[in-house]
């Protein structure tokens, strides 16, 4: 194999797995560590200038980060990285003093359509290079589908208007309640770009199934039902609840009806329980708040009775797995089962729908009805001043990930502003620092502790079902957020190999707690893989291989599961180990946002 | 500075015969400086016993006083242990083997603890021909008392300070060849491919097996003008592999003809030899001894297994001990009463 060039910095942004699968690069260990030291503001900026959306994302991210997160390899549970998140944003002092204003105008003007999390993001990393900044939305406050999708006791009211206020603060002009019907139009207000955050805000339905017309009254889009719920237009729902769908929009649907009168309500749902698209622990609020979910259940048709929807038939199925991972729902044969309702919410998808954008404006579009974007990086359309990101780039996704587009198409407007290739992007901001003090001591918790997961305390069941403003996490108090923060086990605290120092003692390789160090004859990587002390089986993992030693062997580290303990510097005796702390901030067109030492 | 390792280990770790990973042969984290050549031993003793399938409870660590007599409490943490005084190791050794010959005994001294204090006692030790493995951790100085050249210090090498040694080292190989010890060997404790086996053959030894080990102490005799450095061993090291294939193992290893010897012991497991030359024996202590001695003058460090004879007779048959560890011997057997000893009077009349 050939030498590990640490130099590159995506090697050890590898090595921290939570940051690395975060779709924005959120620096977690660090600020999980300023949360141990009782730092929360300093936690929250680390984390706004990353995310924008700490308070929000603290309670309703759907956390990549957590199955990534290294401590579920050597033990049961990952670190409970998001709802440390939003420790950091209850405990934070003041922060607005510390974030950033708008900068002396440079004379360009930018329109972005939608206030969701991706425009508003554009925004917050345009703003401070003097971009004038024209926010349009269809609703009457901004937050996009944070604000007209996601219940009120997942995310209270006041933490959005909190952090979308930090943006829109920061000089963006903002027009409310107004559609932008005509890209062509927009296309000749003399913009020097535009950014679409429009998203994905068609629901499905299903137009086919027998009886959908007759019982119309009560049945319900569930994402404009929400929407409905949200600007408070909606205010009840029938007793008896079908909500269709598999996705976390169903656990919304249903967790809501249970709040708006709904007492028998059930999610019904295609796919094997297992299969669902909700998140686990949605799942498990849904069924925590008596909500039946029955899987394997096709919907047949919508029964009327006298012009009135009485309930619905399902086709009994069963998964069928085939080699090619392809999975088949086949008949059981069992008869047609009836399920009583007064009202169904669909929530069976959403689309891509731009009626708005005409064909005669040169911006083109797939098959599947998302815009011909150049490439993930630049989002740069067919139309050079029009840039997408969000839902609106590649379909429904999550919030961490209209962030991440929202970055990245801010250094693309900022390139193409000045007359620059989109394409050559600015290298992102790394750091790396040796952690020693002494002769054998590190400047992080460097032994990992044996806690288990904390669990995040809840609202009383039935307080938080009668009034569905009323959030149901109550969030870690300090004690446990102490606990959970020293759980994580620093993975960015780096074991950095000089082979030249190298005295092939073996120290290193006999200490490690879980075998990751091998001395050994080089070879190809598949080879190397079976050969080190405990075959590398996790091929998502690297091989951390050095230069030749002098007896020709080479050091393999596997990175796996490294606990980055430190003890294999500790017992070296010429320093060839070292812990750096390795810090990295992504690519964004104003790199330094925030101040934290 | 960590006190405690971490309680976190590798989740797919291999494991053994007897159910037991590798790090339930684990003991504390060591206190000894970083990259002393000790720690190195320590973990191939732990590889060796874990490879080797022994339940950690039926082994005991037997030390003296020093860096390398400390190391026991850093492996095998869940065995028996017995730290003595300068030098008597071997005394303690003999009564506890006579005591309870199934334990497997794990001697591990330094080359002041065998080579000064303690070399009355350790000629003996070979001489009964004790049933127990006795590894001398070798670093040529007493590290414990901050480096002073010991007695196998070799002549010319510089201590720490500067100073040439003026005397002739003693070769504890050499020494337990010709006290006639049954299993001699020598290695080094960066070469673990060849010390794990060797530990391994010596455990299944019936008998006293001796290995001297070359142990590089960092602090005190790891600099250039050192003969018991890293690199001055590395330099010099002519070593001769050998594999350890316990009783009933399929034999996997596939060694040209010719190049390689095998040694069967007593209790079936099977030593492989490479050899390093072609009139390499190990039944051949004449040879042996001569072996050392060219190597000496020829300015290599040669290891490998020197001499074994698996045919030995050790201590407890000798002396035609009780086949059952005094422990396991009921009342009757140990106070035979007034009946039998008036027998035996009578006999002796
Ligand atoms: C029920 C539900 C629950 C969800 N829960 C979570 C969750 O817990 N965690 C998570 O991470 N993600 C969640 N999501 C997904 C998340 O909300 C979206 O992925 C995210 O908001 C997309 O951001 P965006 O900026 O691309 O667009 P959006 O947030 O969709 O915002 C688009 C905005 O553009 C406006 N707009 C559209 N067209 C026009 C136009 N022509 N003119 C003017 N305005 C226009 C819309 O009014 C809207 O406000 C959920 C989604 C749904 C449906
Ligand atoms: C009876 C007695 N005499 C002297 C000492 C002092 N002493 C402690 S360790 C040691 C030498 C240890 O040398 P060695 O056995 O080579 O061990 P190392 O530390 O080098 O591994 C001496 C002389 C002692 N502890 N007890
Ligand atoms: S242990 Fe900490 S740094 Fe490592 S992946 Fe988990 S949260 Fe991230
Ligand atoms: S930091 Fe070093 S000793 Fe600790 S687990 Fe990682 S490689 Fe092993
Ligand atoms: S402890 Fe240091 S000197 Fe010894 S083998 Fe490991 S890296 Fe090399
Ligand atoms: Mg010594």
């Amino acid at each position: 194999m050939k030498q590990t060039d640490v130099a590159n910095p995506e090697y050890f942004h590898k090595v921290v797995d939570c940051q690395y699968a975060c779709p924005a690069h959120t620096p977690v260990p660090a600020y999980i560590r300023l949360i141990a030291q009782k730092r929360y503001t300093d936690a929250y900026l680390i984390n706004w200038e990353s995310n924008v959306f700490p308070g929000v994302l603290g309670r309703t991210c759907d956390r990549p980060c957590e199955p990534a997160c290294r401590r579920g390899r050597v033990e049961e549970e990952p670190v409970a990285i998001c709802r440390l998140k939003r420790v950091a944003a209850d405990h934070k002092d003041d922060v607005a003093k510390h974030l950033p204003k708008a900068g002396p105008p440079n004379g360009k003007k930018i329109a972005l359509v939608g206030a969701g999390p991706a425009s508003l993001t554009v925004a917050r990393d345009l703003a401070p290079l003097g971009y004038e900044l024209h926010i349009y939305d269809a609703q009457a406050k901004g937050g996009g589908f944070m604000r007209s999708q996601i219940p009120s006791f997942r995310l209270p009211e006041t933490v959005l208007d909190e952090e979308i206020g930090y943006v829109l603060d920061m000089g963006v002009t903002t027009f409310f309640d107004t559609y932008v019907d005509s890209m062509a139009a927009l296309l000749n207000k003399g913009y020097d770009a535009i950014f679409v955050g429009s998203g994905a805000p068609r629901g499905r339905d299903l137009p086919k199934l027998p009886g959908r017309k007759e019982a119309d009254a009560n049945i319900h889009i569930g994402i404009n039902w929400l929407a409905n719920v949200a600007f408070e237009h909606t205010k009840e729902i029938g007793k008896r609840v079908i909500v269709l769908g598999g996705g976390n929009t169903a656990m919304d649907c249903c967790r809501t009806s249970r709040r708006l009168g709904g007492e028998d309500v059930k999610v019904i749902v295609r796919s094997p329980f297992a299969d669902m698209k909700a998140s686990p622990w949605e799942k498990e609020d849904a069924l925590h708040e008596g909500i039946p979910i029955l899987d394997n259940h096709v919907p047949r048709e919508f029964v009327v009775e006298k012009g009135k929807l009485v309930g619905m038939t399902f086709d009994k199925v069963a998964a069928v797995y085939h080699d090619d991972g392809r999975r088949e729902l086949v008949s059981t044969g069992a008869d047609p089962e009836f399920v009583p309702c007064d009202d169904v919410l669909i929530a069976i998808g959403q689309e891509n729908a731009f009626p708005w954008i005409e064909k005669d404006t040169g911006i083109r579009f797939t098959g599947w009805g998302t815009p011909i974007i150049n490439d993930d990086e630049t989002f740069q359309s067919t139309r050079k001043e029009v840039f997408f990101g969000g839902d609106s780039a590649f379909g429904p996704s999550n919030i961490i990930t209209a962030v991440a587009h929202g970055h990245k198409a801010a250094v693309s407007i900022d390139l193409y502003c000045q007359g620059k290739d989109p394409a050559v992007r600015p290298p992102p901001y790394v750091n790396l620092v040796s952690q020693k003090m002494g002769i054998h001591e590190w400047s992080y918790d460097s032994i990992p502790t044996v806690d288990e997961r904390e669990i995040v305390p809840l609202e009383d069941l039935k307080k938080a079902l009668n009034d569905r403003k009323v959030e149901v996490e109550l969030g870690f108090d300090l004690d446990a957020a102490f606990v959970e923060a020293e759980r994580c086990l620093n993975c960015d605290a780096q074991t950095v190999f000089t082979d030249v120092n190298c005295i092939e003692c073996d120290a290193c390789s006999d200490i490690c707690p879980t075998n990751c160090i091998t001395f050994i004859a080089n070879a190809p990587e598949e080879e190397l893989r079976q050969n080190i002390l405990v075959p590398a089986e996790n091929m998502e993992q690297d091989l951390y291989v050095s230069g030749t030693l002098p007896t020709g062997r080479v050091m393999v580290k596997d990175e796996d599961v490294c606990l980055h303990c430190g003890l294999c510097a500790e017992r070296c005796p010429t320093a060839a180990w070292d812990m750096q702390m390795f810090f990295y901030n992504v690519t964004k067109a104003t790199p330094n946002l925030v101040d934290v030492r | 500075m960590s006190y405690a390792k971490p309680n976190f280990r590798h989740p797919r770790l291999p494991k053994n015969a007897l159910g037991y990973t590798v790090s339930d042969y684990d003991g504390a984290i060591s206190t000894l400086c970083a990259g002393c050549g000790h720690d190195s031993i320590s973990a191939a003793i732990r590889n060796a016993c874990f490879l080797s399938s022994i339940q950690p409870h039926r082994i005991a660590k037997l030390s003296g006083i020093g860096c390398s007599s400390k190391t026991p409490t850093y492996f095998l943490g869940k065995s028996h242990g017995f730290n003595s005084v300068h030098g008597r190791m071997p005394s303690v050794a003999t009564g506890a083997s006579v005591a309870n010959r199934d334990l497997t005994y794990i001697g591990i001294s330094g080359d002041g603890d065998t080579a000064s204090i303690g070399m009355g006692q350790f000629v003996h030790l070979i001489r009964r021909n004790v049933n127990m493995t006795y590894i001398v951790a070798n670093n040529g100085c007493y590290g414990l008392t901050k480096g002073q050249d010991s007695a196998t210090a070799d002549l010319g090498s510089l201590s720490k300070y500067g100073a040439a040694n003026q005397f002739e080292g003693i070769d504890l190989a050499s020494l337990a060849l010709l006290q006639g010890a049954s299993f001699v060997g020598r290695s080094f404790s960066g070469d673990k491919e060849q010390l794990e086996p060797m530990i391994r053959a010596a455990i299944a030894h019936k008998g006293f097996a001796f290995i001297d080990v070359v142990s590089p102490c960092v602090t005190f005799a790891n600099h250039v003008g050192s003969t018991k450095s890293y690199s001055a061993t590395r330099t010099q090291l002519d070593a001769m592999p050998l594999d350890f294939v316990p009783m009933r193992e399929e034999i996997r290893t596939q060694f040209d003809a010719g190049t390689s010897q095998a040694v069967t012991l007593h209790d079936g497991s099977v030593i492989h030899l490479h050899k390093a030359r072609d009139d390499y024996r190990t039944d051949d202590r004449m040879a042996a001894l001569a072996s050392l001695q060219e190597s000496k003058e020829n300015a290599k460090f040669l290891t490998g297994l020197l001499y074994l004879d698996p045919n030995s007779q050790d201590l407890n048959q000798t002396l035609n001990l009780a086949s059952r560890p005094l422990n396991d011997l009921g009342k009757v057997e140990l106070c035979p009463g007034s009946r039998v000893l008036n027998s035996i009077n009578e006999g002796l009349r």
